[in-house]
């Protein structure tokens, strides 16, 4: 029979981090195989022993290039898949049904100094990947000026403003509290001390109400993660960080970023759906949750996960998060200790790290007690995420 | 570098327990659909996915709201949220793109049938979805003077260059070593597309029914990239298909007899390009086909004399026959002789190919057209219905890293 | 004998850190292959990491001999798959250097029917009107 659940059927083994920079000044190819050398190395597997490779398919050469770069006989399973963190629902398949031993999950993307859609495979220009959604938002919103993440974010955003009331000091809170964290964490470069409510409340709007302080930079970076069976986890150099659950959710009526022809557009029902799963599979609820890793790209997404992962009720997350204490390090809900998105540069991978970091224990910033984290990816969009625990 | 193929000894120490394998025995495919294949859809790729997707539902006995996964490949030209709005499903909790173009036309069930086997998703549609005849064409020349100037990657400095642009040349290459190592000859290639152009004499959805082509049609046919000729190359399709997998255990309350996965692989050997594979030991044969097939037989614990009939894929007349070497269907470089007279590979044959006309005559839809022939020779609702099936084979396109399934009954 | 058309560019190859030196030294009339000095291997095409020791810092630059022999070449004879900046017929080859590996490129003064497996050439460079230079293959006494 296949088994009803994954529940507890892969961990998380090794990561592997190729310091971030704003000029890596190396190719993606080369920091690809890098950051799965490192992995490798961290996890204590042999390159040899790898026969699994996922990624997303915007970020980084396909595992054609790191197969061939890291000299890998033959790959059993490989995978790309769409955004954010996704590829980790392969990877969890792949090693839990058997079809391979080690998977290698990673996200190579040099997006200041390299080409701003990263080098991936076959025919993938952008002209090729005009694909329907791309002209959704041209024929709809290019005309008339309205283009660009930001833009998109801050149409909706001010709708939320307008139905919860939160205020620009409220969500100052995200990247002030970041920006402390980051300050801690070598590999998060954008802040090396942190920010104040008056910096962020003077810093420069791009797309009224959006801040600059609200989005997360551009960065060149690299990371690899090592999945394999908890198992097989065992016999290798570090404390699993075992994969409870994974699941990814969409909604009716939804776009990438651009969801505005729903009832109500101030939501995150793809989260909502992806939690719900979270939760369900792993048999437990969002007061089990010891420190979040949320998509910070941009800070309205905070309030709004706290919501939709069920931390706090609906329209409440300004509340929550308010003055800082309840999502730092100590808070009720310490929410990216390791500076966020915000602080390392957009790269979604690093909730990942930071997560398997808590559970190890080995943190910049470290969460007491932290069994138990959520990862999630995809707000505005569909969504991905997991939740990792000790062993 | 590839030790265990220049051996042609697969390891089997350093897999997965064959016991361990989720999928093997314990998901079906129980629903195909496809629209018309044309020359000329005259409607977008989004409305062909939805009619495809409806076909398959239809045929199952589902609902398309019983749809929570979908895979496809990363060549698409939909957005899956746009798919998904314009079908009306409110929640989706497992998608997969695959990289490798055609190879990985098994790839998707594969990856479709451990989303099933893992409780991630219950029904996963995989579909495919394409205008490659009226609109956007992949793998021609004139495409890229307007789109590149510059080579787009890495690997592609080395031959786009070169006036070396398509598929088709870059599998010559290849091909070309394989007719001058094993004294492979013209005539004997020509029966694959002449023995599939039988095949879709009797198959109506076809592109090529009613238009039969004889040997000395295929020697007089012009020469496209040497050693291609125009009918070793497949078709250009407009058309839209797709099928849906979900565990045996709900199979069993639906409409169709299920195709159970026996196997299902992926391959993706060491110096893999997009058909550039020129720096391996050996080039005169498809590495990721024979590595995908080894380990489908380790899974479904079968052999090449244990499969009934085989839906190879054929992006060109020489990808096909290589395959059966690879395959195990005939000794390496016996190809040629093989398939000389076609009989081989006809109904009653040693091993019934491409049974409602392969990518040559059937259609192309990137290997899909060929995984939903593999299932109806299990159903026994094919065109041309081998007798007594067991076991189904179906292969991800060669040159590329590649796929395959067993299906049984 | 792939004769360029006036006026239409070919393409430029992508070029970055990893195959810099390799794309240089076609400019300076050099065919240049990949080293990894720790395996004593060569490498094409040029790449980050050596696959034999996976080290990053061993690779370097070593000078071909420029010869090899043709193992396998293709003809484009119809418009429908060619390039169009060359007339028509033109030849890919696939050349196997005498270090290894093996490498494409177009032909100079080689007739059609002079093209076979296992035909002995050497490298050569032609500099084109729009300031590339492009590594050629012509006949050489074995």
């Amino acid at each position: 029979m296949a088994i009803e659940s994954i529940k507890d059927r892969a961990a998380i083994v090794g990561i592997g981090v190729v310091d971030f920079s704003t000029d890596i000044g190396r190719t993606e190819w080369y920091t690809a195989c890098q950051a799965i050398k490192l992995a490798a190395e961290d996890a204590g597997v042999d390159i040899d022993d790898i026969d699994g490779m996922v990624k997303s398919v915007d970020d980084g050469p396909d595992p054609t290039y790191t197969g061939k770069g890291l000299g890998i006989d033959n790959l059993l399973y490989h995978s790309e898949n769409h955004w954010g963190t996704s590829a980790m629902m392969n990877a969890v398949h792949a090693v839990a049904g058997g079809l391979c031993n080690y998977c290698v999950y990673y996200q190579t993307a040099h997006r200041v100094s390299g080409p701003e859609k990263c080098i991936s495979d076959f025919l993938v220009a952008r002209e090729f990947r005009e694909d329907s959604l791309d002209m959704v938002r041209y024929d709809f919103f290019s005309p008339f000026g309205l283009i660009g993440e930001p833009g998109y974010v801050a149409m909706m955003y001010r709708r939320y403003m307008h139905e919860t009331g939160i205020k620009p000091q409220q969500l100052g809170s995200v990247p002030v509290v970041a920006s402390e964290n980051a300050s801690k964490n070598p590999n998060a470069i954008f802040f090396d001390k942190p920010i104040t409510i008056d910096d962020y409340l003077q810093s420069k709007l791009i797309a009224d109400p959006i801040r600059e302080l609200d989005c997360a930079p551009k960065v060149d970076g690299s990371i690899a993660i090592v999945i394999t069976t908890p198992e097989k986890a065992r016999a290798l150099k570090q404390k699993p960080a075992i994969i409870t659950s994974v699941a990814s959710g969409m909604a009716l009526e939804g776009q990438l970023y651009t969801s505005y022809t729903r009832d109500v557009i101030t939501d995150l029902p793809e989260m909502e759906n992806m939690a719900k799963e979270l939760y369900r599979i792993a048999g437990i609820g969002p007061e089990d949750i010891k420190a979040a890793m949320l998509d910070d790209t941009f800070a309205p997404y905070v309030p709004m996960q706290l919501e939709a992962l069920g931390f706090c009720s609906q329209g409440e997350g300004a509340a929550f998060i308010e003055g800082g204490d309840s999502i730092r390090v100590g808070g009720q809900l310490p929410i990216n200790p390791d500076g966020g998105s915000i602080g390392q540069g957009r790269f979604v991978t690093t909730r990942i790290v930071e997560g398997v970091r808590q559970i190890r224990g080995t943190s910049t910033n470290q969460v007491a007690n932290a069994d138990t984290v959520l990862v999630a990816s995809g707000a505005g969009g569909p969504a991905d995420g997991m939740i990792l625990r000790k062993e | 570098m590839l030790q265990e193929y220049v051996d042609r000894k697969y390891r089997t120490d350093n897999k997965p327990a064959v016991e361990a394998n989720l999928i093997k025995d314990k998901v079906a495919i129980v629903g195909i659909g496809q629209t018309k294949y044309t020359r000329d859809s005259g409607r977008d790729e989004l409305d062909l996915a939805c009619e495809a997707i409806k076909n398959a539902v239809d045929d199952a006995g589902l609902k398309i709201s019983d749809i929570d996964g979908f895979d496809t490949f990363i060549l698409d030209r939909l957005a899956l949220p746009m798919l998904v709005n314009s079908l009306g499903i409110s929640n989706i909790r497992f998608s997969g793109e695959v990289s490798g173009g055609g190879g990985a036309g098994c790839a998707v069930a594969m990856h479709a049938a451990a989303a099933v086997a893992t409780g991630q998703a219950n029904y996963v549609c995989c579909y495919r979805s394409l205008n490659e005849a009226s609109g956007h064409r992949y793998g021609r020349g004139d495409d890229f003077i307007e789109y590149m100037p510059v080579a787009l990657t890495p690997n592609y400095a080395y031959s786009w260059p070169l006036g070396f642009v398509t598929p088709l040349g870059w599998a010559g290459v290849w091909g070309k070593r394989w007719m001058y190592e094993f004294d492979i000859t013209r005539e004997q290639i020509g029966w694959w597309p002449v023995v599939l152009r039988e095949y879709a004499q009797n198959n109506p959805d076809s592109m090529f029914y009613g238009r039969p082509m004889t040997h000395q049609d295929y020697m007089e046919s012009p020469m496209i990239v040497d050693p291609l000729k125009l009918h070793d190359c497949c078709l250009n399709t407009d058309g839209a298909a797709a099928y849906i997998i979900t565990t045996v255990e709900r199979a069993r309350d639906l409409k169709q007899k299920p195709a159970i996965i026996a196997a299902a692989s992926e391959s993706c050997p060491v110096e893999q390009e997009i058909q550039t594979v020129y720096q391996r030991p050996i080039i005169s044969g498809l590495v990721e086909t024979w590595y995908a097939g080894q380990e489908l037989y380790r899974v479904a614990e079968c052999g090449p004399d244990d499969i009934d009939v085989a839906q190879l894929y054929d992006p060109y007349s020489i990808g096909g026959i290589i395959q059966l070497e690879e395959l195990g269907f005939c000794e390496r470089g016996e190809g040629g002789k093989f398939i000389e007279g076609g009989d081989n590979i006809r109904i009653d044959g040693k091993i019934p190919c491409n049974t409602s006309g392969g990518l040559l005559s059937e259609a192309y839809l990137h290997g899909y057209n060929l995984v939903i022939e593999g299932v109806r020779q299990i159903r026994g609702t094919s065109y041309n219905q081998v007798k007594d099936v067991e076991l189904s084979l179906v292969t991800g396109g060669p040159g590329v890293q590649s796929s395959g399934i067993i299906l049984r009954r | 004998m792939a004769e360029l058309i006036q006026g239409i560019p070919i393409m430029r190859p992508y070029m970055d850190q990893d195959n810099q030196g390799y794309w240089d030294a076609i400019k300076n009339h050099k065919l240049v292959l990949q080293h990894c000095s720790k395996c004593d291997r060569f490498i094409h095409p040029p790449r980050p990491m050596c696959p034999s020791c996976r080290s990053q810092d061993t690779l370097e630059w070593k000078e071909s001999s420029g010869k090899g022999i043709i193992y396998s070449f293709i003809m484009f004879t119809s418009p429908k798959m060619a390039y169009p900046a060359f007339e028509l017929p033109y030849a890919v080859v696939l050349v196997e250097m005498e270090e290894g590996p093996r490498i494409s490129a177009n032909t100079h003064e080689i007739e059609p029917d002079e093209l076979q497996i296992g035909l002995p050439v050497e490298a050569t460079f032609a500099d084109l009107p729009d300031g590339q230079t492009v590594l050629w293959f012509k006949k050489r006494e074995a």
